[in-house]
C-alpha cells in the first residue's frame, strides 16, 4: 500500500532520544569529562597501572550489574545478587578446597548454583507472585546466612587449588600482548557482557525480557507462558552471578563469607546511572558497564585525590541522584 | 420548585473529538432528574463539567440562578455540588467516619485529630439519613451497598444540595437497590435535586421525576418519566440512523461449527452462557457496560478462570486454564485496552507482531532470525495498510487505528482462526472505523471465525452476522443480523433484567 510511505521520514534525532541512547551519551559524557577531570587534578591518575586498576575494580561489580540489568529489564528488582555472589564463591571453596575437585568442576559448581538460586527467586516471584523487592531480600538474607553456615564463618582459602587465582589476576592478553597487561577479570566482564547483550538483543528471551517490562499482561495475552521465560531470566541472572562469584574468590584467593552485602546496591546503582528504567522495559548492557566504569573511576579518582572515604560514599550517593535526575527530566521532556 | 442548576448551551471538545453540542440541563430542587444515553452519548461529560472535574468551552452554568465558573471539584463543593461516581473512591482502610472527613479532619492544638468529634459528626450525618451505620466501621467490611452510603452521606457532608450519582447500582443487589431509593426519596423531600446517571430502564420508572436523553453529544430532548413509555425513551436514545450501507448476511447453514461454547459460568458475572459460531461467521455481542460480555472473552481466551463450562474448537473439547492454551487451539483476543492487553508499547512494530509467533523466528539456541521477522511485519504491514513509517517504529507512537491492525497482525501471524475483537474500534476515529470494518468482513470471507463486542450499537448492526446480546452476565438471545433487527430489538434484550423475566418476580 502506498499510504505507509507517505508519513515522514523517521526522524534520527528522536529515535536516538526515544531509544535511551541519549541517556547513554549523557553517561558517557560524564566518564570523560571525570576522566579529563581527575587526569588535570592530579598526575597519578592516567597512568597504565591505576587504569588497570580501575578497570579490574570494575569487573565484579560489572558482572553482578549486568545480571542485576536483566532482572530490572523485566521490571522486577534483584537484592540477592550481593549475597549470592559469595554463596557461589562458597561452593566453589567446598567443591575445590574441601572436596579437592578439579578447578572446572569448582566454576561449573558456582554457576550452576547461582542459576539454581536464581530459579528459586524466579518461582517465588512468577509463580508464587510475591514482589521482586521482597523474594529477593529473603533470597539476600538467606544466602547470608547460607555462606556463614556452610563455610563454618571462616573464610576458604584456593591455596590448593594452582591456577585458581589466575581466573581473576592473570592476564592473557598481556601473555600475548605484553605492553597491554589487562587482567583476566576485566576480559571475562566483556565476555559476559558481550552475551548478555547478545542475548538483549538477538534471542527470544532478550525480546521476551524487555517485552515482560514493556507490558507484561500484554505478553500474557498473547499466549506467552510469561511465568517460565520469567524463571529463565532470573536463573540467568543467577548463572551470572555465579560467575562474579568465582571472580572474587580468585581475585581475593579465598571465598569470604562475610562479604557481599552491599554489592547489590552498587550494582543497581551501576545499571541505574547507565540509563536502564527501573520501571522496566528499557535498558542496555552498554550503558550498564558505563555505569559501572563511572562508579569505579569515582572511588579511585576521589581516592588519588586522598579525598576520605566518607566522603567518596558521600559523593556517590550524589551522583545517582543525579543520573536518575537527568534521566526524569529526559523523559518529561520527551512526553 | 426552586431550580437548582441550569445549564445551556454547553460545548466541550476533546483533542478530535467534539464531545458536546450544544447541550442543556436543568435540575430542580427535591427531583430525581435521569440522565440517559447510550455509552459515550455525553452524560458522564456533562456531569463532569457540572462537578469541576473538566472546564466547560461554551455555554452557560447557572447554580441558584447565578451564573458561575466551576473550575475545580472543590469549587463544585462549595457550590453544593456532590456526585458519587460510579466507581466508589473511598479509602478501604480508614473507618466510614474518616473517609467522610477526608482532608478536612477536625483538629485539636498542635494538630492533633479529634477523632471523637469526628464520629460525633459521621453519626449525625447517618442519622439525618436515618441511616443505621458506625462511623468507626472500617469501609472495606462493609457491603458495596453501605459503602455507597459513606459516599452518599460524604457528599451529603458538604451540605450538598446537588447530588449527581453515576450509575448507583450497577454493583447493587434488588433488597440493596430499595435501600439506595428509599434514602433517595428522602433526600428528595429535603429539597436535595439528584442527578441519576442510569442504564437500567425499571430503574428510571421507579425512581425518576423527569428524563433527559442525550445521544452522540447533543441534547435530544426533556421528558416526564411517568408518562413516556420506555419504548420511546429507547427510541431517543437510538434514534441515529445507520449511514453504512446494509450488511449482506451470507448463508452459512452448512459451514463447519468452529466454536462452540456452552454452560459458561463465573461467579455473578458469568451465568450459564452458550453459543456456537461458524467458520467465516461474525457474531456480535451486544449489551451495555457490564453486561459480562468482556468477563465472556476472557474466560473463553483462558485470561481470568472460570466456574465451569466446555468450549469446543473445530468439534475438539479443548481445555483452556491459560492464554496460551488459547493460542494453541487457534483463538485469539484482542482487547479493548490495547495500551494495557494488546500491545508492549515500548517496542517496535515488528517486536510486537511477532510477539506471539516468536518459535516461527527462532534457530538454534534461541536466536532470533531478525531478517525473517523483518520481512513478516512489512509483509503485514502492507497487507493490512498499516500506516507507520517503518517495521521499527516504537508502536505507541501509531494512532489507535494503526495499533489495531499492529495486534491483528500479531494473531494473523500466529494463525488463529477464531478471533476475538473487544471494542474493536474504541479510540479509532471514524475514517478508521470503516476501514477495520472492511478488515473484519474480508478476514470473516477468508473463513476465519469473528466476535466482535462492541458497546455501539451501530457498529454491531453493521457487522454481525447473528446477533449475541447479554445483560447481567445472562445471554438473553441471540438475534438474526440484518435489518430485520432493530436496536430497539437489541435493546430490550440488552435492559432485560433477571427481575423481569420470571413471570411473578414483578419489580419491587
Amino acid at each position: 500500500m502506498s499510504t505507509a510511505q507517505e508519513t515522514k521520514p523517521v526522524n534520527l534525532l528522536s529515535r536516538l532520544i526515544d531509544t535511551g541512547a541519549h541517556q547513554k551519551l549523557l553517561a558517557f559524557a560524564s566518564l570523560v569529562a571525570l576522566l579529563i577531570g581527575f587526569s588535570i587534578a592530579s598526575p597519578n591518575f592516567m597512568q597504565t597501572s591505576n587504569m588497570i586498576a580501575i578497570l579490574q575494580a570494575t569487573s565484579v561489580n560489572g558482572v553482578l550489574a549486568v545480571a542485576v540489568t536483566l532482572v530490572i529489564i523485566t521490571g522486577g528488582i534483584d537484592l540477592s545478587v550481593g549475597t549470592l555472589m559469595t554463596f557461589c564463591a562458597v561452593i566453589a571453596g567446598v567443591v575445590l578446597t574441601y572436596a579437592g575437585l578439579p578447578l572446572p568442576l569448582g566454576v561449573v559448581a558456582a554457576i550452576a548454583a547461582g542459576a539454581f538460586c536464581g530459579l528459586c527467586s524466579g518461582t517465588f516471584v512468577a509463580k508464587m507472585k510475591i514482589p521482586p523487592f521482597i523474594a529477593t531480600l529473603g533470597m539476600m538474607l538467606i544466602l547470608k546466612g547460607l555462606s556463614l553456615v556452610i563455610s563454618g564463618t571462616r573464610p576458604i582459602y584456593f591455596n590448593d587449588t594452582p591456577g585458581f587465582d589466575q581466573i581473576s589476576r592473570g592476564s592473557l592478553i598481556g601473555e600475548i600482548f605484553p605492553a597491554l597487561p589487562i587482567p583476566n577479570g576485566v576480559l571475562i566482564l566483556f565476555i559476559v557482557a558481550l552475551s548478555v547483550a547478545y542475548i538483549l538483543g538477538r534471542t527470544v528471551l532478550g525480546r521476551y525480557t524487555f517485552a515482560l517490562g514493556s507490558n507484561e499482561e500484554a505478553v500474557r495475552l498473547s499466549g506467552v507462558n510469561t511465568d517460565a521465560w520469567k524463571m529463565a531470566i532470573y536463573s540467568l541472572a543467577g548463572g551470572i552471578c555465579g560467575v562474579a562469584g568465582i571472580l572474587i574468590a580468585s581475585r581475593l584467593n579465598s571465598a569470604q563469607p562475610a562479604l557481599g552485602l552491599g554489592y547489590e546496591l552498587e550494582a543497581i546503582a551501576a545499571v541505574v546511572i547507565g540509563g536502564t528504567s527501573l520501571s522496566g522495559g528499557r535498558g542496555t548492557i552498554l550503558g550498564t558497564l558505563i555505569g559501572a566504569l563511572i562508579m569505579a573511576v569515582l572511588t579511585n579518582g576521589l581516592r588519588v585525590l586522598s579525598v576520605a572515604q566518607e566522603w567518596q560514599t558521600v559523593v556517590t550517593g550524589a551522583i545517582i541522584i543525579l543520573a536518575v535526575y537527568a534521566d526524569m527530566v529526559r523523559r518529561k521532556q520527551a512526553k | 420548585m426552586a431550580t437548582l442548576v441550569k445549564m445551556t448551551g454547553i460545548e466541550k471538545r476533546f483533542p478530535g473529538v467534539h464531545a458536546l453540542k450544544n447541550v442543556q440541563f436543568e435540575l430542580e430542587a427535591g427531583e430525581v432528574h435521569a440522565l440517559m444515553g447510550e455509552n459515550g452519548a455525553g452524560k458522564s461529560t456533562l456531569m463532569k463539567i457540572l462537578s469541576g472535574i473538566y472546564q466547560r468551552d461554551g455555554g452557560d452554568l447557572q447554580v441558584n440562578g447565578q451564573s458561575v465558573t466551576i473550575d475545580s471539584p472543590r469549587a463544585a463543593q462549595d457550590l453544593g455540588i456532590g456526585i458519587i461516581h460510579q466507581e466508589l473512591s473511598l479509602m478501604n482502610d480508614l473507618t466510614a467516619a474518616q473517609n467522610i472527613f477526608i482532608g478536612r479532619e477536625p483538629r485539636k492544638s498542635f494538630g492533633r485529630l479529634d477523632e471523637a468529634a469526628l464520629n460525633a459528626r459521621a453519626a449525625e450525618i447517618f442519622a439525618s439519613m436515618n441511616l443505621n451505620l458506625e462511623p468507626k466501621a472500617n469501609v472495606g467490611s462493609l457491603t458495596i451497598a453501605k459503602q455507597q452510603m459513606v459516599e452518599i452521606a460524604k457528599a451529603l457532608s458538604y451540605d450538598s444540595r446537588v447530588l449527581i450519582m453515576d450509575e448507583p447500582t450497577a454493583a447493587l443487589n434488588d433488597a440493596e437497590i430499595a435501600e439506595l431509593f428509599v434514602i433517595i426519596n428522602r433526600l428528595k423531600s429535603e429539597g436535595v435535586g439528584i442527578v441519576y446517571i442510569s442504564h437500567k430502564m425499571d430503574e428510571l420508572k421507579r425512581i425518576s421525576d423527569r428524563v433527559t436523553v442525550m445521544r452522540d453529544g447533543e441534547y435530544v430532548a426533556t421528558v416526564g418519566a411517568a408518562d413516556t413509555p420506555i419504548a420511546k425513551i429507547i427510541a431517543m436514545m437510538v434514534g441515529r440512523e445507520v449511514k453504512e450501507e446494509p450488511l449482506e448476511v451470507p448463508n452459512l447453514s452448512n459451514a463447519e461449527v468452529s466454536l462452540e461454547v456452552s454452560d459458561l459460568n463465573r461467579g455473578r458475572e458469568i451465568r450459564d452462557v452458550g453459543f456456537s459460531v461458524r467458520k467465516g461467521e461474525i457474531l456480535g455481542f451486544a449489551g451495555l457496560m457490564g453486561a459480562g460480555r468482556t468477563e465472556v472473552a476472557r474466560a473463553i481466551f483462558g485470561a481470568d478462570p472460570k466456574d465451569s463450562g466446555v468450549i469446543r474448537v473445530h468439534g475438539q473439547e479443548v481445555s483452556i486454564s491459560r492464554p496460551s492454551d488459547a493460542v494453541k487451539a487457534g483463538i485469539g483476543y484482542l482487547s479493548e485496552d490495547r495500551k494495557h492487553f494488546g500491545l508492549a508499547t515500548g517496542m517496535n512494530v515488528r517486536d510486537n507482531i511477532a510477539l506471539a509467533s516468536m518459535d516461527q523466528f527462532t534457530s538454534w539456541g534461541g536466536v532470533l532470525d531478525d531478517e525473517a521477522m523483518r520481512k513478516t511485519a512489512q509483509d503485514y504491514i502492507r497487507k493490512l495498510g498499516i500506516r507507520t513509517p517503518s517495521d521499527t517504529q516504537e508502536v505507541r507512537l501509531l494512532s489507535g487505528g494503526n495499533q489495531q491492525k499492529a495486534v491483528i497482525a500479531k494473531w494473523l501471524l500466529r494463525d488463529c482462526d477464531i478471533l476475538i475483537f473487544d471494542e474493536p474500534t474504541r479510540g479509532i476515529d471514524v475514517g478508521a472505523k470503516s476501514e477495520i470494518y472492511k478488515l473484519l468482513e474480508s478476514l470473516a470471507a477468508e473463513g476465519k471465525t469473528i466476535i466482535v463486542i462492541s458497546s455501539e450499537l451501530p457498529e454491531i448492526m453493521r457487522l454481525s452476522h447473528r446477533i449475541a446480546v447479554m445483560c447481567e452476565g445472562r445471554l438473553t438471545g441471540i438475534l438474526p443480523g440484518g435489518k430485520d433487527t432493530t436496536q430497539e430489538m437489541i435493546m430490550q434484550l440488552a435492559t432485560q433484567r433477571e427481575a423481569a423475566m420470571q413471570p411473578d418476580g414483578g419489580t419491587a
